[in-house]
């Protein structure tokens, strides 16, 4: 026990590439690792991280890979008599059902709802083994997105951008006012004016540049102290 | 040795044993090695070696199109290796050749031996590598930056691949041939190495060599991998050097809590 507490400490902040020896033994191998010879691996560049029984490692790059459940702003880049297709960030495009929207629709009609172009907030429904993703709109919160504004950031950092326990977020709604939304594949909407939604932006570049730093939760609460002052004067 | 284009062969290693740019016969050229060069790719890296300058693009995993190349198990590897014009001393004809379309060729099947591609069935790896300079050995560099730009492109792969070729001039087996030494040498052969295992992913040979003057050179090129490994994991640290100070807390990836 006293032995692998201080592996976790150590494991903390160490930095992996592909390929790295992780650990031998008792342990399991977790996202980001493989294992070959009772010994873990690296897969990806990224953070190790020990939790539980298992050898994690935190990718610092990567594409959106869909989860079930998953809250994501999708984009209709296609509209079929019965369906839309959504771009969702991934290496695969989604359908969206027309069962699977908050509205009654006539078969055809489909276009007089959603159009190419159109963001929605949609659920990831279901993914298969061949990585055929479905999405839905039948979930609560879920809509089409009108005004605003839509940036993209890293997947991998959308967790920061959140903040634990939803603090990171929490700061930025309170200080630019904004009501902000971000989707699990990297897609974050803004709304509010537009000094306020330029604030929020600069904000969020700032914690995805600074992502790595310690007490990044303090900095950006500086940084938008500073900024809304301007603001209000 | 005679033949076509010997007439003015230099002399390659002298009787110290120095090479025409005073390397020993077992001595790399120097090689520099960088990581996220590129912001519009998803991941891409550069390699200077020697005189050699290869950038190396990465995109993906993203949907292989057209419909009928997707495999439905796993992704597929496409790479495009491209020689720039000014790369060489006479202008080179730009466009793809038989010998770019070979190493496109084999340098996508070496990385089919590393990327987990069963978790991205339908889509595909891109791999450009463009080689500005040319030296002699740019197969192996090439190789050296694609392996890195898929490193940090995320792409999940069981080790990274370093590759290097080693030759035979003026009779006797030397590492990481030059253009000169590659022109009037005897033969050259590029190796490409999973460092864990030390399987053989890529061999090529050009020339002749005996059985016993072909292990000892393939020795000397997979020693010599190894220590490209060393620098390709050192060029991946380096790029995410600030990451590695993140607070205990916030690396485990609070699940969404909002709205």
């Amino acid at each position: 026990m006293e032995e692998r507490k201080q592996m976790q400490n150590v494991a903390t902040r160490k930095i992996v590439v592909p390929g790295e020896l992780l650990m031998k033994g008792h342990m399991k191998p977790g996202v980001g690792t493989y294992a070959r010879d009772g010994q873990i691996f690296a897969a990806t560049v990224g953070i190790l991280n020990v939790h539980g029984n298992y050898v994690n490692v935190i990718p610092l790059s990567g594409k959106y890979m869909p989860r079930v459940g998953d809250v994501i702003i999708g984009k209709i880049i296609d509209v079929a008599p019965t369906n839309w297709l959504v771009d969702i960030n991934a290496p695969y495009p989604a359908p969206l059902h027309i069962s699977g929207t908050p509205w009654r629709i006539e078969m055809g009609e489909t276009q007089k709802y959603l159009n190419v172009g159109d963001m929605v907030l949609c659920e990831v429904e279901a993914v298969d083994e061949t990585k055929r993703v479905m999405v839905t709109m039948g979930k609560p919160g879920c809509k089409k997105l009108l005004g605003g504004e839509i940036i993209e950031i890293t997947p991998t950092k959308v967790p920061r951008v959140i903040g634990k326990g939803g603090s990171m977020i929490n700061l930025l709604k309170n200080y630019t006012k904004c009501r902000i939304f971000v989707g699990q594949n990297g897609r974050i909407w803004i709304e509010g004016s537009v000094e306020q939604i330029a604030i929020a932006i600069l904000a969020i570049r700032k914690i995805e540049e600074e992502s790595h730093l310690l007490g990044l939760t303090d900095s950006i609460k500086n940084f938008l102290e500073e900024k809304t002052k301007n603001l209000t004067q | 040795m005679s033949g076509i284009g010997m007439e003015n062969k230099p002399k390659l290693v002298d009787e110290n044993g120095r090479r025409i740019d005073g390397r020993k016969l077992d001595e790399l050229r120097p090689i520099r090695i960088e990581a996220g060069v590129l912001k519009r790719a998803d991941g891409s890296a550069y390699v200077e070696w020697g005189e050699n300058k290869v950038l190396a693009a990465v995109y993906g995993p993203r949907e292989a199109k057209p419909k009928h190349i997707q495999n439905p198990a796993r992704a597929i590897v496409q790479c495009r290796y491209n020689m720039a014009p000014f790369s060489v001393s006479e202008r080179k004809r730009p466009g793809p050749d038989r010998r770019s379309v070979e190493i496109s060729k084999i340098t996508g099947e070496v990385f089919e031996n590393v990327l987990f591609l069963e978790m991205f069935p339908r889509a595909s790896v891109d791999i450009f590598i463009e080689v500005l300079q040319a030296n002699a050995g740019t197969r192996c560099a090439g190789i050296t930056a694609a392996s890195v730009a898929l490193a940090d492109a995320g792409i999940p792969m069981a080790d990274l691949v370093p590759a290097c070729a080693a030759g035979k001039i003026d009779g006797q087996i030397a590492l990481d041939l030059k253009k000169e030494e590659d022109n009037y040498g005897e033969a050259d052969l590029p190796v490409a190495i999973i460092p864990r295992t030390k399987e053989i992913v890529l061999l090529q040979m050009d020339g002749n060599m005996s059985q016993s003057e072909f292990e000892t050179a393939l020795n000397m090129a997979i020693d010599a991998c190894m220590k490209i490994y060393e620098l390709q994991k050192e060029a991946l640290k380096n790029k995410y050097k600030g990451e590695q100070e993140v607070e205990r807390e916030e690396v485990q990836t609070p699940k969404q809590e909002q709205r």
